[in-house]
């Protein structure tokens, strides 16, 4: 039998299979999608809680006393009343936002009241945990029209712990 | 001999644009992917909060504490009481004096459940100053609903 010499033919086209990077690809998308799962952003709200003590003596004239925010709770650990220096809102963290950003005002910068004010919270211990968060968001600023945060108080700390309900 | 060529009758279809389409959602993926679940604990629910972005840097020496909703805590894999905390924070700190750094570059991201009681939040906080960490991060979530 003759063969004729086919290199010459130039119609003739040299097929790389596709299966087996089909096979790998499609089973690559598999994983990813398996192992796929939308996770929420997270952030953080800083804390300082130094080790030593206040120190003791004349507070200093230029910095504001600590804004003391309690949240009280009921026995099933909801909510049940938040006082700014003792004054009664109500439950709402809307008035605590809005009270905390008169004191604030808007003057930012170097000695400006936003620089130096504190927050101290003091939540009873059954307070559910996400209260504590929600008074921090609106004692810690808000976000604009354009969705960039304004700082408020950037001082937080706690009180220290109440006794736990019998 | 002389072989005729047959004439196929085999349709085969433009693998092209589906091939294209497969890459283009393997990239999807794989941008989105998430590497970071060693940080996260599917057993806490974290509060919620419209402030809580992704910080612009990452933390220099983060520890994770994760607070369940019974008020025991999760680090390294292991469950253990609050007051059960002091070994491992100890470690902690010997690694940093290790590196040569001080205690109060590292940070204890709090990561705690939103039933958790308040109480053992101040507890953990506590616990961790009694062993000279004075850095905190209270973690929340991203509230995209408001």
């Amino acid at each position: 039998m003759r063969v004729r010499n086919v290199a010459g033919n130039r119609n003739d086209k040299v097929e790389i299979s596709m299966t087996p990077m089909i096979d790998i690809v499609f089973q690559l998308l598999v994983f990813f999608i398996m192992t796929f799962r939308i996770v929420a952003q997270e952030g953080d709200f800083n804390v300082k809680m130094p080790l030593s003590a206040p120190a003791e003596g004349l507070p200093d004239p230029d910095r504001l006393p600590p804004m003391k925010v309690r949240l009280q709770a009921h026995p099933s650990g909801d909510l049940a009343l938040i006082s700014l220096n003792e004054q009664p809102l109500g439950q709402s963290f809307r008035t605590l936002h809005n009270q905390i950003r008169d004191v604030v005002g808007d003057d930012r910068g170097p000695g400006s009241i936003q620089e130096t004010a504190e927050v101290e919270l003091d939540a009873d211990y059954h307070l559910r945990y996400e209260y504590v968060i929600s008074a921090i968001t609106a004692v810690s600023g808000y976000l604009d029209a354009n969705r960039n945060i304004v700082n408020l108080v950037e001082r937080v700390r706690f009180s220290p712990p109440r006794t736990p309900p019998n | 001999m002389r072989i005729k060529k047959a004439e196929s009758n085999i349709v085969e279809g433009d693998l092209t644009p589906m091939i294209d389409m497969t890459f283009q959602l393997i990239a999807f993926f794989m941008v989105l992917i998430n590497f970071t679940q060693s940080e996260q604990n599917e057993r806490i629910v974290l509060p919620d909060s419209e402030l809580a972005k992704p910080p612009e840097t990452p933390l220099e020496h983060p520890i994770t504490l994760h607070l369940t909703e019974e008020g025991t805590v999760i680090i390294g894999g292991e469950e253990i009481p609050i007051t059960g905390l002091g070994p491992y924070l100890s470690r902690e700190a010997n690694v940093l004096r290790l590196r040569g750094r001080p205690l109060s570059d590292a940070t204890i991201v709090i990561r705690g459940h939103r039933d958790a009681q308040t109480g053992k939040v101040q507890e953990l906080i506590r616990e961790c100053q009694r062993n000279n960490f004075e850095t905190f991060a209270l973690r929340a979530e991203e509230d995209v609903g408001n």
